[in-house]
């Protein structure tokens, strides 16, 4: 109601304001119009929270979804959680605020993940796997193809939208990663939840280090080769965040 | 009483049956020769037109350390049906995996078990005429022998679909099963829910 009284009253005035202008006849006498609230008229600026960069850690696997047995007989679920939680160390410390969708040894649905990462409406995605084959770290981004965004997006194909800001996260990574003289390969996939994320998503799989001409053997349980990967990968989410501020 | 008609006519019917009986037996002891005759035939002939001359394949080996599939031309006996020629290249395909020094090593020996072909959905072949869906039904042992990760996984598939276009340029899309049924994943990564598009290599080279 208040609304719609003040917007008679603004009509009105603008009624008499246009009759003043024109020269004749003479204008009737319009009644004065009453004092438009200045909270309605003109709302005052509210201070704008700039947007929260959040970061979400997915720890692939877990419970009794082990995922690949790797060299020495650890599990890829509990590489995976132990290395998320030293990144999430690492990023805290860096004053980047991190949600984790794996805390201990569950085995959550895809569908929950995506849910939590959904929610978080995070500026950057990271699934974390191992495996025991190839050197250094595989990175993933979806194999959909980029779409644009619309109000509802399929579960299904919800990452297309976030495709194109994918690859750029990825390349950041790759950069940070072939700064630390850790052998990079890029490839698309389709791994699940990773298609229903609606942020740009990295998987980020952790292989053996290969001996070459810069590396030294290494297997993935090692604390120094992890410690070089966190240290990459929180290097590229700073850089990821200033670009993100400029948007 | 029966008149003497009636006794005569009876008679006549009888003889007929008899005949009639007679002539059908005779009828499928040579419907039963003929086809004896075809059945001894018939493996010498499937023989000769099941397998062809051997003929060049291309099959695409996966490199697990680079990411990357490799081109490697091989000749071998190709039969006739058309499913069973892909079934064949796959395996063909799987020796490469179980080789000495395979660069994706996987010991499966049997990792197959049919690929049927259908009109897809909405592809289409290079040449713009309607596309083929694959479907590859591989074998539990094939997933038992995958090594875990999404990098592998991925690269089988990728292999998989890369040798099948590559040698029968009308399938535009591929979907897998195993045994028979869905499955979630190839062993714990890959997706096998959905149906890829074969030919687009997404495996890129390291770096790039």
């Amino acid at each position: 109601m208040r609304w719609i009284e003040a917007g008679m009253a603004l009509g009105i005035a603008a009624a008499a304001a246009g009759l003043q202008q024109s020269p004749a006849p003479p204008a009737p006498q319009l009644p004065q119009a009453p004092p438009v609230p200045p909270s309605i008229a003109s709302p005052p600026p509210q201070p704008v929270q700039p947007p929260r960069f959040v970061v979400v850690v997915d720890a692939a696997h877990g419970g009794s979804e082990t995922g690949a047995r790797l060299n020495g007989g650890a599990l890829e679920k509990d590489i995976t959680l132990s290395f998320s939680a030293r990144l999430r160390s690492t990023l805290h410390a860096h004053g980047i605020d991190v949600v984790m969708i794996r805390q201990g040894d569950v085995n959550l649905p895809t569908v929950n993940r995506a849910e939590t990462a959904n929610e978080a409406q995070a500026a950057a995605c990271l699934t974390i796997h191992a495996t025991a084959t190839g050197s250094g770290v595989h990175l993933f981004t979806s194999s959909l193809a980029p779409t644009g965004m619309v109000r509802f997006m399929p579960w299904q194909s919800a990452q297309s939208a976030f495709v194109t800001q994918s690859l750029k996260l990825e390349s950041e990574i790759d950069s940070a990663l072939a700064h630390a003289e850790i052998p990079v390969s890029l490839a698309r996939a389709s791994v699940a939840p990773m298609d229903s994320m609606m942020c740009p998503e990295v998987a980020v799989e952790i292989a053996p280090l290969v001996a070459g001409h810069v590396t030294k053997a290494s297997p993935v349980t090692d604390a120094s080769y992890q410690k070089s990967v966190v240290d990459a990968l929180t290097a590229a989410l700073e850089q990821w965040r200033s670009d993100w501020r400029q948007q | 009483m029966i008149s003497q008609v009636q006794k005569y006519l009876f008679f006549a019917m009888l003889v007929a049956c008899v005949l009639m009986a007679a002539f059908l037996i005779r009828l499928r002891n040579h419907a039963q020769d003929r086809l004896q005759a075809q059945g001894t035939i018939a493996p010498a002939e499937m023989a000769e037109t099941a397998v062809s001359a051997p003929r060049t394949v291309t099959l695409y080996v996966p490199n697990d350390l680079d990411d990357s599939l490799t081109a490697v031309e091989k000749q071998i006996s190709l039969p006739g049906d058309r499913n069973a020629e892909a079934r064949v290249i796959l395996e063909s395909l799987m020796e490469a995996y179980r080789a000495p020094g395979s660069t994706h090593p996987m010991n499966v020996t049997t990792g197959i078990d049919d690929v049927y072909f259908m009109a897809a959905p909405q592809g289409k072949d290079a040449s713009g005429g309607g596309g083929e869906l694959a479907v590859i039904d591989m074998s539990s042992a094939l997933c038992a022998a995958q090594p875990s990760g999404i990098e592998p996984e991925t690269l089988t598939l990728e292999s998989m679909m890369a040798t099948l276009h590559a040698n029968l340029p009308a399938v535009t899309e591929v979907h897998f099963l195993v045994d028979g049924q869905p499955k979630e994943t190839l062993a714990g990564h890959a997706d096998l829910t959905r149906t890829y598009v074969a030919g687009e290599n997404t495996v890129q080279g390291p770096g790039q």
